[in-house]
């Protein structure tokens, strides 16, 4: 019975969790709320994932209506493995969040980040299960509007700046989307995704499609920081509180990447049928990120700036291997997104834990943390090693399929700039392990202590994953050519 | 005991090692008894192993399946075994020459130091005894990482800095070119096992076939190709014991070991000669062998000289290799252990010296054969094995070499290893002319701390008695190439 309504639970889970956060008003009551909303919600995820595999694509009606009148959930190989990564990465971060939150966050306001998160969580779930366009729209600014609030409830003044950047830039995104749906509608009279497909071939105004390519691809573009729509992700990454940071980077970004790979092949069917020519676009772009950005990452001195830099160029390769198009291509990218999200989550939460104890993150006084908090450093040294691909992690085997991808489409020299852009990570990773584990402890090395088992135990589950899955990918590497499939396989 | 358990006790011990000695940290002793137990176990299980594979037997151990065609397996094959039992053996002249040095020269931080070479002992093993291309990579990285706090050891800034051209060198290389050579082999023969005779006979054209290989070649940069060589002088800043490491045991032996293998096993040697694919390395190999000798000549470093000298000496295995004939393979294979052996010898020499006088400069040299007989004496030996004089092993390979180019009619390559020669005298006897010959400053015989001097007096018998005695080394690189 439950069994059937599956797909709206993920999402309804987590909603009500933060109302019942948000009614909650005390801090510990609201962790408890948020931390099992998130395991519930990723129990369901991870059924979700199980009858997919059992029984192929599920597709679900809200309230019994036909797709034509009301809004249909679709979850398929493409989308259970997002939301099984996304809840996962939720219930980790909140797991962490607690202490982190603690410190970071005056009392009176704890509640309320626990209903941001969940509130975040849902729209980003909801991102990943509709199979309706508009609805698509409405929990990207359910997931936005709470993602501002989450960032501007970091310490630090500048997190107002930071979320007010974001907010302008978040809602011209939107808006881009939402005129390019418009113009779907316009064309195909419905919203719904499948339909709009079938509809496809008797659209008699190809501009009008060429409009709606362009508009979603640069509205979604917005929102997953392509390179060089990215501005607004570093100070949101870096002024945001720690465990949101964690959370972000691992899952806006990555359901952003779904929406563009769900519209890009089962809308307006890429490669071949595309009326825009986003391949040769995307790979430029992609190229850009992953050499700029992450050459810009090198030069920072606050590690979370210097983590969010890198993320814009690892997201480079995602969306490289989708430009690709091709079944090796894709099925790195989705390797990626959860290799990435992984790694970088990890990154995430062991910085999260050195601010929490060496009250700083800027990389000119961590000199010889190691050596105080040696399980924290560590973790960032399998997160780091994975950034740049270091064969043993997970990094390796994404890398190996891109190119794999770059090689099958006819583009060797692609596979040559995709290892050399890993150089790029080789020297930001390089300082930071430098600092940490070649110099002499400094003052605040000194007064730091090991982190809380707490903060610590998901920080390890994911530098754990991150080199299992770098020696064990047969699981990941399954459902990412499932994937792969099933967008290559045309239809939504 | 089974081969597959020997096979995994080689990748065992190093590890229990590694393990081991931070547990120990504040027990120097039972630290270095742990490392000496390691490697001397290690040494049993690749001798049985070796005893085995001139039996005939090819032991094989699958390790993990990455994803499907990534997979971690293990091989032997001859010419693995010949690197893995080199790399065994100096591990433990290594160590103990370690622990003297170490306490003599009261360094900082010897448990990392301890941890990280064992970790880069159990990476040569895993190269050593890779099955495929891949395995090759991983393990191939694994040095090259475990091996950077050997070379910052001291944490100066020019260390570091040092370390930074280390590992952005080798790790740049073997990403850009050798990851991406790996990916296209397999794009082409659809396999990355190594075999006997070669996965791309017939699969690409010459050209593309001499692009593949230049990928290869460069991307091992630990071969020290020129223009890939500036990392190893840079290395020097890292203590004697760790430019053994590097010059002798593993790290340049994993790049020219890489080279060697890749040309007997993925492309195969017939197919290399009838393609004439490797015929520019012949070039490449000769004026890096050249253009070494004359820097050497001009360093008075004493260990930037001996850099300069092992960068020249790495190219005769590639040379050897891009030849292509059987005799050139055994040649080349031959001359990773017979460099080997030769090469620790002097770095051994040039470390003693150092503790000792704490002198590292070959114009400050005069007379010190009179003080550190025992030193110096192995000095001359592994000098003379560098020329290629015999009684010592040096000879042996070079020999070989030179008969390969002969064979060949490559003029060329007959003309590089004659010049090269000449210049390898000319930089090695100088020194030993002012040790002996010239008047220092006098005073009593005073040799370096025991194990140091066990350990260099051994490596340099060594050298003689492989000249001597060369069988197990001989066998298995003549069983390289169907022999």
């Amino acid at each position: 019975m439950i069994g059937a309504h599956l797909p709206v639970l993920v999402v309804i889970i987590p909603l009500f969790g933060a109302l019942l956060a948000a009614l909650s008003r005390h801090p510990a009551a609201a962790w408890a709320i948020a931390l099992a909303a998130a395991v519930a919600s990723a129990a369901v995820a991870a059924a979700l994932v199980l009858q997919v595999q059992a029984g192929g694509p599920i597709s679900y009606r809200i309230g019994g209506w036909a797709p034509e009148l009301g809004i249909e959930y679709r979850v398929d190989a493409v989308n259970s493995v997002v939301l099984l990564l996304v809840t996962f990465m939720a219930a980790a971060s909140l797991v962490y969040a607690r202490r982190s939150v603690a410190a970071e966050i005056a009392p009176e306001r704890a509640a309320w980040f626990y209903t941001m998160l969940l509130l975040c969580l849902a729209g980003l779930l909801g991102m990943a299960v509709t199979g309706d366009a508009f609805n698509a729209f409405v929990f990207l600014e359910i997931s936005s509007l709470s993602t501002y609030t989450l960032i501007a409830l970091g310490r630090d003044r500048r997190a107002l700046v930071a979320a007010y950047q974001y907010l302008i830039v978040g809602t011209i995104g939107a808006t881009f989307y939402v005129i390019g749906v418009g113009l779907l509608y316009l064309a195909t009279g419905t919203l719904n995704l499948g339909l709009i497909v079938e509809r496809l071939p008797e659209v008699t105004s190809p501009r009008a499609l060429l409009a709606a390519e362009a508009f979603i691809v640069v509205g979604i573009a917005l929102k997953l920081a392509l390179f060089p729509l990215h501005a607004w992700l570093p100070n949101a990454y870096a002024y945001a509180p720690s465990t949101a940071t964690a959370f972000l980077a691992s899952t806006a970004t990555k359901v952003a990447v779904y929406l563009l790979a769900r519209f890009l092949f089962g809308v307006f069917g890429f490669p071949a049928a595309s009326p825009l020519p986003i391949g040769p676009i995307l790979i430029a772009l992609s190229l850009a990120a992953m050499f700029l950005a992450s050459g810009a990452a090198v030069f920072q001195n606050d590690i979370k700036r210097l983590l969010a830099f890198s993320s814009i160029g690892q997201i480079g390769y995602i969306t490289l291997g989708l430009a690709l198009g091709n079944h090796d291509g894709v099925q790195g990218a989705w390797l990626h997104l959860v290799n990435h999200a992984l790694m970088k989550g990890a990154a995430f939460l062991a910085v999260g834990a050195i601010v929490l104890r060496a009250g700083t993150c800027k990389l000119d006084e961590l000199a010889g943390l190691g050596r105080t908090m040696p399980w924290t450093a560590s973790t960032l040294t399998v997160a780091g090693l994975g950034l740049i691909g270091v064969p043993g992690t997970s990094g390796f085997v994404s890398k190996w399929y891109l190119m794999l991808g770059a090689f099958d489409a006819g583009m060797g020299w692609l596979a040559i700039a995709i290892v050399a852009s890993s150089l790029v990570a080789v020297l930001y990773v390089g300082r930071i392990l430098e600092v940490v584990w070649f110099r002499e402890p400094g003052k605040r090395a000194l007064e730091a202590t090991e982190a809380p088992v707490g903060m610590l135990a998901p920080t390890l589950l994911l530098a754990g994953l991150t080199i299992y899955f770098g020696l064990q990918a047969s699981w990941p590497a399954g459902f990412a050519g499932a994937a792969a499939d099933a967008l290559l396989g045309a239809r939504p | 005991m089974s081969d597959a358990t020997l096979l995994a006790l080689a990748l065992v011990w190093p590890a229990a090692v590694a393990l081991l000695v931070p547990l120990f940290g504040t027990r120097p002793n039972l630290r270095e008894a742990a490392t000496l137990i390691g490697a001397v176990l290690l040494f049993a299980t690749v001798a049985t192993l070796a005893a085995h594979v001139l039996a005939g037997a090819r032991p094989a151990l699958h390790l993990a399946t990455i994803a499907p065609g990534l997979d971690l397996a293990l091989h032997v094959d001859p010419l693995g075994m010949l690197y893995a039992i080199v790399a065994a053996t100096l591990w433990i002249a290594n160590s103990l020459y370690s622990i003297g040095y170490m306490r003599g020269n009261d360094e900082p931080r010897q448990t990392p130091f301890y941890a990280a070479f064992a970790i880069a002992i159990f990476a040569a093993m895993g190269l050593a005894f890779a099955g495929n291309l891949v395995t090759l990579f991983v393990f191939y990285e694994v040095l090259s990482l475990s091996t950077y706090p050997l070379v910052t050891h001291k944490r100066t800034p020019a260390a570091m800095r040092a370390g930074r051209v280390y590992l952005l060198t080798l790790i740049g290389a073997s990403m850009v070119l050798l990851l991406p050579a790996i990916v296209w082999t397999w794009v082409v023969a659809g396999t990355l096992d190594f075999r006997a005779g070669g996965i791309l006979g017939g699969k690409l054209g010459p050209t593309a076939l001499a692009i593949l290989l230049a990928l290869f070649v460069f991307g091992a940069a630990k071969a020290a190709v020129m223009p890939l060589h500036r990392w190893l002088p840079a290395a020097m800043v890292a203590p004697t014991p760790v430019s053994a490491l590097l010059h002798a045991v593993a790290v340049v032996k994993a790049g020219v070991f890489t080279i060697l293998k890749v040309v007997v096993s993925v492309f195969g040697i017939d197919t290399l000669r009838s393609t004439g694919a490797s015929d520019w390395l012949v070039y490449v190999a000769g004026f890096t062998i050249v253009a070494a000798s004359i820097v050497a000549l001009r360093a008075d470093d004493l260990k930037r000289r001996l850099a300069y000298s092992t960068i020249g000496q790495l190219s005769y295995v590639v040379l050897a290799a891009a030849l292509a004939t059987p005799l050139a393979i055994l040649g080349a294979a031959l001359h990773i252990a017979v460099h080997a052996v030769s090469k620790i010898t002097l770095f051994f020499a040039a470390g003693s010296v150092y503790t000792t006088e704490h002198v590292t400069k070959v114009s400050e040299m005069d007379g010190i054969g009179r003080r550190m007989p025992w030193t110096m004496g192995a000095f001359a030996v592994g000098a003379l094995s560098m020329i290629g004089l015999p009684p010592t092993a040096g000879f042996l390979s070079k020999w070989y070499i030179l008969g390969a180019a002969g064979q060949a009619a490559n003029w060329v390559a007959v003309g590089v290893i004659v010049v090269s020669t000449v210049l390898n005298a000319a930089y090695f006897l100088p020194i030993l002319t002012a040790a002996f010959l010239r008047k220092g400053k006098g005073g009593p015989v005073r040799e370096a701390p025991l194990p140091m001097v066990v350990a260099l007096v051994s490596t340099a018998a060594g050298t003689i008695l492989l000249f001597i005695f060369p069988g197990v080394p001989f066998r298995l690189a003549a069983a390289i190439v169907g022999g």
